[in-house]
């Protein structure tokens, strides 16, 4: 499973990459694509990355979280293109032998994720208009 | 210092690197990939100056964007090499 994909992201089966039975606490962050009152009315977000750069610094920051939590694994998975509103953009999966670990390490990760990919959302609304949104 | 179209073979005291523009930028250029040609000691801040010097829509890129040399996220003081591949990065907004 890369780090990196163009289709739907399975949460599932991220999850189930990071169970081996030995740590008994997992914490998932999905991020989906959202289009509350503050949004607008989107109705998808065109995700485009620097595709190379986008799987290598993610493979850093799990790698520098392996670190710091080496008794966790971790999965995780951005997805790229067109990403209808509600649908997971981002998924991220930290197990580890109990929550304050699990929890410490799934945010960390997604923070840091947040921060370094190079990724990028133009927000396609329902009248036709799409506009670039910078965080 | 000028963009340096298809030619790629540096001479003794320049190199040449390849910029890639992503996003905003991509789409104000028109273009994703640009040969530049700089000084042989030349930084990732150099290569900013030069292009804002040099390029049509010079004030898309800001004097101080966000940039990565060979897939690694580097400063303005970076140094740059011969080859090396410098994208400039519009403010993220990945998850």
């Amino acid at each position: 499973m890369g780090y990196c994909t163009h289709e739907p992201i399975d949460v599932g089966r991220l999850m189930a990459a990071v169970g081996d039975g030995e740590r008994g606490g997992t914490v998932a962050f999905v991020g989906s694509v959202r289009g509350g009152p503050e949004d607008g009315p989107v109705t998808a977000i065109d995700y485009s990355g620097y595709e190379e750069m986008l799987a290598e610094e993610l493979g850093r920051i799990i790698e520098e979280a392996r670190e710091r939590w080496p008794e966790a694994t971790f999965a995780a998975q951005h997805r790229l293109g067109r990403v209808p509103r509600g649908e997971p953009s981002i998924a991220v999966i930290a197990a580890a032998p109990h929550r304050d670990e699990a929890f410490a390490a799934c945010r960390h990760v997604i923070e840091e994720a947040k921060r370094r990919l190079p990724v990028w959302k133009k927000e396609l609304f329902e009248d036709g208009a799409a506009r670039w949104r910078e965080e | 210092m000028q963009p340096s179209g298809d030619h790629l073979a540096p001479t003794a005291d320049t190199i040449t690197i390849e910029c890639r523009f992503f996003a905003r930028y991509a789409e104000v250029l028109g273009r994703e990939v640009l040969p530049l040609e700089l000084p042989e000691s030349a930084t990732v801040g150099d290569a900013v100056r030069e292009l804002r010097r040099t390029l049509p829509a010079s004030d898309m890129l800001p004097e101080r964007p966000l940039a990565a040399v060979n897939r690694r996220h580097t400063p303005l003081t970076g140094r740059l090499a011969h080859g090396d591949e410098l994208a400039f990065l519009p403010p993220m907004a990945g998850g």
